[in-house]
């Protein structure tokens, strides 16, 4: 997983609540066996003005009213979004296609849980701020070509022009986990001895749940 | 003071707690599919570990198969590989699979209660949002990313933070015609699509204890699309019963044993939860939805609305977006709303009981000239087998429907069945998102029943009345 300390960068505004998964990355993409290939993708079906289908060769037509193709925010690494961003699908073909794209965090009002823990567990950071603040980000955007943010996952603090706009929290535990790159399974593994103890305890208490030893399901 | 049922099954799966409250949870069950499992076995590969538990795992594929001319194999070679893929990850590493010509191949959620994989009291998870439907026997179940469905893989458990509770009522006597779905989709409407973030909803009082198993599950189901992961129903007689005999369920003196420990599978009389609702179902009315989310719904005697009157300026700007989009203008009444295509199918309502309310109205009658394509999907093998045994099969043939294979199909339209730029359809599934079924298709959610009069009638009826 990639580290998360710091991130100034470039703001992309998505001004649309309800930000389904089926819009970050269309299903027909859904389709690859590995994890990456998904950004030039991401948000296919408002980005270009013809149907993508995966692994298509000929060039596509970008949609030039969608916010992704406005020469101002090319190259943004933090996308501005509403409310409940990433609902719908559990896809993880999500966060790829956004940390593909370039996104390092997303900074909305609310977000879809499972959007939120899958995010998190590739390094890219949701960053929660109250909607009266995600209303002014939106306006000074608008505003302001380059507008740029700076998120500091260490203070919990969202600035702009070195102003503080706004703080945000995240679990002390994965805060630790992006700030050091590290995954959930290795964390896991080292407490291997308590998960068999547990193991062998719900076996006895649940036996339905094991089947005879070494039996498949 | 005691405790809700949620409370209950998380803390019987904490296996350590950290400081700040995230968890390890002991997983008892992962359901596999094709679409989010092939980069977690490669991951699972990569560490030379193999599976921690390999029985606590069944597979099945159902996002990309044809649902018909089997025969010939998968037209779709991305698809293709995908499928075989899951088969040879599955031989590796010793996980049952249900194959694509296996009679108890479908929908994931389907088969797991179908199975008896499903059962109350266990922490159950896949890769697949709708995980939440298994919720319905008194279990925690939900959907995770690719990355958890490998740590489940190669630990049995997840790290997680408990969810808030949320407990809603639905309380008396449904009227005829109004089924699981109304009730869910009027959820919906009330709570929003982000009404339940963060919580694990229940579903209680006398109409949900009224439901039966599929009715249940249609209604855990569809908790998701009103923002919570788990929904949840206490266990009761009519789960035990649907239980008894299925081949992954216990027997004997196990079964005896398990049977005892599920009737506590129940909230306390005198737990607390976060937040409640008590919604009244005797005045419901079929739901059907307008927008491209799925709590833009109104009553089937409703209309479209107004997007002027709507005073946030973001809901406002949704809706009218929405509006655009599904082709529609303020005010018109849903009845007079004409469709193209019908679909009846996904883990939502392609179970038995959704076939026969489907079957139940057509009637001898045939679908409307101006439908193009009726489709219905059965959730698994065994229920379309169920089906023909009833002669269900022959009624919708009859009627000018298309009899499929089981598989997500038109619910997602990651295989052949889609939906054309511009056509309007009237499905039973869980999503009517932009481009969900088909870019440029336009999707109205609806119950079966309603599914199926607007394929006879041409467009969306009141079913409560004669058409
Ligand atoms: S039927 Fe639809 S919602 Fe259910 S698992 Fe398949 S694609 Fe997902």
């Amino acid at each position: 997983m990639q580290r998360f300390e710091k991130e100034t960068g470039l703001v992309l505004p998505l001004d649309r609540l309800n930000v389904d998964t089926d819009a970050i990355i269309p299903k027909q993409f859904l389709k690859a066996v590995g994890r990456t290939g998904f950004g030039a993708n991401l948000f296919d079906n408002w980005r270009y003005l013809d149907r993508g289908e995966p692994g298509q060769e000929t060039t596509r037509t970008p949609n030039p009213d969608f916010v992704l193709n406005k020469p101002r925010y090319k190259g943004a690494s933090i996308l501005l979004a509403r409310a409940n961003f990433g609902c719908g699908s559990s896809r993880e073909h999500a966060p790829w296609a956004l940390i593909e794209y370039g996104i390092r965090a997303i900074v909305a009002p609310s977000f879809a849980d499972i959007f939120y823990q899958n995010s998190l567990k590739n390094g890219l950071l949701p960053v929660v701020l109250p909607e009266d603040t995600v209303d002014r980000l939106f306006q000074a955007v608008e505003a302001e070509v380059g507008y740029a943010l700076t998120i500091d996952l260490r203070t919990g603090q969202v600035l702009a022009h070195d102003q503080e706009i706004g703080t945000f929290s995240i679990d002390p535990f994965r805060q630790e986990c992006l700030l050091n790159g590290l995954d959930d399974i290795g964390w896991t593994l080292r407490h291997e001895a308590e998960i068999r103890a547990y193991e062998a305890r719900r076996r006895r208490e649940a036996p339905w749940l094991f089947g005879p030893e070494g039996s498949r399901v | 003071m005691g405790k809700t049922l949620y409370e209950k099954l998380w803390d019987s799966h904490v296996v350590r707690e950290l400081p700040d409250g995230t968890c390890l949870v002991y997983i008892d069950r992962q359901l596999v599919h094709e679409v989010t499992s092939p980069q977690a076995f490669a991951g699972v590969r990569a560490r030379k570990r193999g599976l921690w538990r390999p029985d606590a795992n069944l597979a099945v594929a159902d996002h990309n198969v044809p649902t018909k001319d089997r025969a010939l194999g998968i037209s779709d070679p991305t698809s293709r590989v995908q499928i075989e893929t899951l088969g040879s990850n599955c031989r590796d590493f010793g996980v049952s699979l249900f194959s694509m010509d296996d009679v108890r191949q479908g929908i994931v959620h389907v088969v797991g209660p179908e199975q008896g994989a499903t059962l109350p009291g266990m922490t159950i998870v896949c890769g697949d949002s709708h995980t939440s439907t298994h919720g319905a026997f008194g279990a925690l179940a939900y959907g995770i990313g690719t990355s958890e469905v490998e740590q489940v893989m190669a630990t049995q458990c997840l790290l997680q933070k408990r969810s808030r509770t949320m407990r809603i009522r639905l309380e008396g006597t449904m009227p005829a015609g109004v089924e699981a779905k109304d009730m869910a989709l009027a959820v919906i409407g009330k709570i929003g699509t982000a009404g339940g973030t963060g919580y694990a909803i229940e579903f209680a009082g006398n109409a949900v204890r009224a439901l039966s198993m599929e009715g249940r599950m249609t209604l855990c189901n569809m908790a998701i699309e009103g923002g919570a992961r788990a929904g949840l129903v206490g266990v009761d007689e009519t789960t035990i019963s649907y239980l008894a005999g299925r081949p992954f369920a216990p027997s004997g003196a196990l079964w005896e044993q398990a049977v005892q420990a599920w009737r506590g599978c129940v909230t306390d009389p005198d737990a607390m939860f976060d937040r409640e609702w008590v919604i009244d179902v005797s005045t419901l009315a079929p739901q059907v939805t307008f927008g491209t989310s799925p709590e833009m719904v109104v009553p089937i005697d409703g209309c479209v609305p107004d997007p002027t009157r709507e005073s946030d300026p973001a809901r406002r700007e949704a809706l009218t977006a929405a509006l655009t989009y599904m082709d529609l203008r303020p005010g018109i009444a849903m009845v007079d709303v004409p469709i193209d295509v019908v679909f009846i199918g996904s883990c939502t309502n392609a179970r038995i009981e959704d076939l026969r309310a489907a079957a139940g109205v057509i009637a001898g009658r045939k679908i409307a000239p101006g439908v193009r394509r009726a489709l219905v999907v059965p959730g698994s093998g065994l229920v379309k087998r169920a089906a023909e045994s009833e002669g269900l099969d022959r009624l919708f043939k009859e009627a000018g429907f298309e009899w499929r294979d089981p598989g997500c199909s038109m619910c997602l339209a990651m295989n052949a069945d889609r939906l054309e730029a511009g056509e309007r359809c009237a499905s039973t599934s869980n999503r009517n998102f932009e481009g969900r079924q088909g870019a440029g298709g336009r999707t109205h959610l609806v119950s079966p029943q309603m599914a199926a009069a607007a394929a006879i009638a041409g467009h969306f009826v009141d079913i409560r009345r004669p058409y």
